[in-house]
């Protein structure tokens, strides 16, 4: 495979395109609510219309409002439908000729779309995540090709560093002094490593990228392992994502097929493989430490930084390790320049940011927007508000994060912001909530999250996690007396301070959060002395 | 070797590069409490309790696994480390169940020691009180899950010293348990050497000599110094 075969692959793609296509979403959301039977009953229509050699019958990705799933899409006409029955696909197809159907429309203007930026998730619903051929037509591969062929490692390090992209598995750490650091250090073996363990309670971002556009992962890895010197990759993927796991193996195969992956990438003298590594589910082995020890077959625990990856990770090497997300943004980087990316968004968080919207929130699904976007326009505008009426609180960062209270709904999206109001931006899961949810009630849920995902290695969030949960059952119980909530804000503190790892580290946040900003429903269940 | 020159506690200390600030300050007799630190082990950091604040920021360190660094300066003796160090003592005390007045290593028990020397003269938390096995299927030891602290000693003296590593821990979270081999009973191990070694290294009741009664525990960890001396230095004496 060389540049030219490549720009014929995807010439030839894009020639053999039928001019209609009917795009039906095979992401797990979809699939979970029936799509699989819409897919089929949609190819049936077509051929008993006799359309096949005009009508191209499509799996895609995410169509991302995963909430009136199975969701259908038509082009050229640009219109979707919602919630579809297989007996609705006749008339569904029928509509291509003008004639009217009884499935449900969805509009494709409306807020929930019209507000969402397309970088990360620029391909999915488009493509066929299990066509490479379509990935390339859609000019995948074009960054590694640039790359390889016109960039030397420094200038692709250079690219990203530019660009200002942060890492999106959560701490936000500038990619680019990543990428230098692990190709500046010593080493025969390097290894890129890719974070898909995603475990946050009602985060599904990096599995929709992984199922919807899994070759932008691949070549966003390939593309690094260029970078730092390193010509062998891990996925580390979640064992409760059977779906995305497989459509990883086929881009791989197919990848390899092509010599996209393998020896002597597109006729150059670069080699890089990239093998799946299966969780068994355990959160903790999203810490990287841990998931590194769980790909050497160890037990998945943390150990102290330094020595971090950069220097020391796998088996004593160098490692590069970035989330899903982080390395689907990498193509577009190399392909439309770096200060395209860093157009986007605010100075200090460039480019855009994949959400996992959920709750108590009209338009549940999946959301790409500018970073520095205000929460508001993201639960209000794109979520379409709660159905009760009234936001009470809006939950980012999942287990690590904090709750941002209705009046500050106005706080833009990104890194700083987020903190400064005492909640992180973590790796995209937001939850909103209503009146209904009692804050001290949802604290205790993710403590108790994090009591069971403990690891157990060190004594303040093995033990700690446990006692903080017990105060906070004591305080939801009417037990707990004024003396309780002082231990619960000591020992908040200690865990914080002195846990081995982020998840210790950040186990208190929900709690401190919602202190910070719902002390008196913490204060009203409190009993006398 | 490169000296690295540090303060410690307004005190300044040398130590040569590499050096923990563990090591920096015991060489010069500023005591940090320890747990899982065992001298010949690896380290991992684990039990927290040594944690010393460092640089202006006073950023909490685990002094067993932090390197030493020109300029440093390090505090090891803070009423909030004092106060950190107690509560991390207070859910030791509160997780498992140990109950000095009937343990094998009532007064030669490291953990019962930390309490004392950390003025923890009540606890704040709840007590668990876990159902928890006793495994006396070995001819000569036994292990108590009621008094162990997961510090990871036996594991790592079993698989680092003696070579076997019938030790490793199973579960996750408070519910992590010492197991032997593929968590069978002690005494059906195919590996355990009966070296005895972990029941040296154990820091409480938790790995005993059967036969022992209440406080006859006593740990002969004078052994475990002849075994590193034998080995770095190669001389055969205590
Ligand atoms: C308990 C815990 C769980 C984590 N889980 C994930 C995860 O699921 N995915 C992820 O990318 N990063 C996760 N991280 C962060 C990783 O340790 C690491 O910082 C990240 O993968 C780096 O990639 P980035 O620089 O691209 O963000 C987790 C961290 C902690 C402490
Ligand atoms: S903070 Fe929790 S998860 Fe991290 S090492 Fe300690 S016990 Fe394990
Ligand atoms: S049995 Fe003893 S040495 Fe082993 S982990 Fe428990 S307390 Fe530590
Ligand atoms: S002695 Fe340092 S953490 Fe246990």
């Amino acid at each position: 495979m060389d540049l030219h075969e490549l720009n014929d692959i995807a010439a030839d793609q894009r020639a053999a395109q039928k001019p209609c296509v009917i795009r039906c979403c095979m992401a797990a959301g979809c699939q979970s609510a029936g799509s699989v039977a819409v897919l089929k009953a949609l190819q049936q229509a077509v051929t008993e219309a006799g359309k096949q050699n005009t009508v191209e019958v499509r799996s895609v990705g995410c169509l991302r409002l995963c909430c009136q799933g199975p969701l259908v899409q038509t082009d050229p006409d640009q219109r979707m439908f919602q919630k579809v029955r297989p007996e609705q696909a006749p008339s569904l197809v029928s509509t291509l000729d003008g004639r009217t159907t009884d499935a449900e429309p969805c509009d494709p203007n409306a807020p929930f779309f019209a507000l969402q930026a397309n970088v990360v998730l620029v391909n999915s619903g488009r493509i066929d995540p299990e066509q490479i051929e379509h990935y390339i037509a859609a000019d995948g591969y074009a960054a590694l090709a640039r790359a390889l062929t016109e960039m030397t490692p420094q200038d692709v390090v250079e690219a990203v560093t530019r660009s200002g992209l942060r890492g999106r598995g959560g701490a936000g750490y500038p990619t680019g002094v990543k990428w230098s650091l692990v190709a500046r250090s010593k080493g025969d073996r390097k290894y890129v490593v890719c974070n898909a363990d995603e475990g946050d309670p009602g985060a599904f971002m990096n599995r929709s990228v992984l199922e919807s556009d899994p070759h932008s992962v691949l070549e966003g890895m390939a593309i690094a392992g260029y970078a730092v010197g390193a010509s062998q990759g891990y996925i580390y993927i979640r064992g409760e994502y059977p779906l995305a796991t497989q459509r990883l193996q086929t881009a791989i195969r197919q990848a390899g097929r092509l010599r996209l992956l393998g020896t002597h990438i597109l006729n150059t003298a670069f080699d890089f493989r990239i093998d799946i590594r299966i969780g068994a589910g355990a959160f903790v082995c999203g810490e990287e430490t841990a998931l590194m020890a769980s790909i050497m077959g160890e037990r998945g625990t943390p150990r102290p930084r330094p020595p971090y990856p950069a220097e020391s990770g796998l088996w004593g090497c160098p490692t590069l390790i970035n989330n899903v997300e982080t390395f689907a943004n990498i193509p577009q980087i190399i392909r439309r320049g770096p200060e395209w990316f860093a157009s986007i968004g605010t100075p200090k968080s460039t480019g855009t940011k994949v959400f996992a919207l959920t709750g108590k929130v009209r338009n549940t699904g999946l959301v790409e927007v500018p970073l520095g976007t205000p929460l508001r326009v993201l639960v209000e505008d794109i979520g379409g508000g709660s159905p009760s009426g009234k936001i009470k609180a809006v939950q980012t960062g999942g287990p690590s994060g904090g709750c941002v209270p209705a009046h500050l709904l106005d706080t833009p999206v990104d890194y700083e912001s987020l903190a400064a109001v005492g909640s992180i931006m973590g790796s995209g899961g937001l939850i909103v909530m209503d009146e209904a949810n009692n804050m001290v009630d949802v604290a205790r849920f993710f403590m108790g999250f994090c009591m069971d995902e403990s690891c157990g290695k060190c004594i303040p969030c093995r033990a700690g996690t446990v006692q903080l949960h017990r105060l906070l059952t004591r305080i939801l119980d009417r037990k707990a007396t004024r003396r309780d909530l002082a231990v619960l804000e000591q020992l908040c503190g200690m865990v914080k301070e002195t846990s081995l790892c982020g998840l210790g580290q950040t186990a208190p946040n929900p709690v401190l959060s919602t202190l910070r900003h719902f002390r008196h429903e913490y204060e009203a269940l409190l009993r006398d002395e | 070797m490169a000296v690295r020159t540090l303060t410690i506690n307004e005190k300044l200390v040398s130590a040569p590069e590499g050096a923990t600030i563990l090591q920096a300050a015991r060489e010069n007799g500023i005591d940090i409490p320890t747990l899982c630190q065992l001298d010949g082990l690896s380290t991992v950091g684990a039990c927290r309790l040594c944690l010393v604040e460092v640089g202006p920021s006073g950023r909490l360190q685990a002094a067993c696994v932090t390197q030493v660094a020109e300029e440093m300066v390090v505090r090891t003796e803070t009423p909030k480390l004092r106060e950190y160090r107690k509560m991390i003592i207070e859910l030791l005390l509160t997780e498992r169940n140990h109950v000095c007045a009937v343990c094998v290593a009532n007064h030669h028990c490291e953990l019962q020691d930390l309490a004392v020397k950390l003025g923890v003269d009540h606890v704040r938390f709840e007590y668990l009180h876990p159902h928890l096995a006793v495994d006396v299927s070995h001819e000569l030891f036994g292990i108590d899950h009621n008094r162990c602290v997961l510090c990871t000693r036996c594991v790592r003296i079993c698989d680092e010293i003696e070579g076997v590593h019938t030790w490793d821990v199973s579960g996750r979270g408070t519910n992590a348990r010492i197991i032997s081999d593929l968590n069978q009973p002690w005494g059906e191990s195919p590996t355990c050497t009966s070296c005895g070694k972990c029941v040296q290294a154990c820091p409480t009741g938790a790995i005993f000599r059967q036969g022992s009664t209440v406080a006859e525990m006593e740990k002969d960890r004078q052994r475990l110094r002849f075994l590193l001396t034998a080995r770095e230095k190669r001389e055969w004496l205590v």
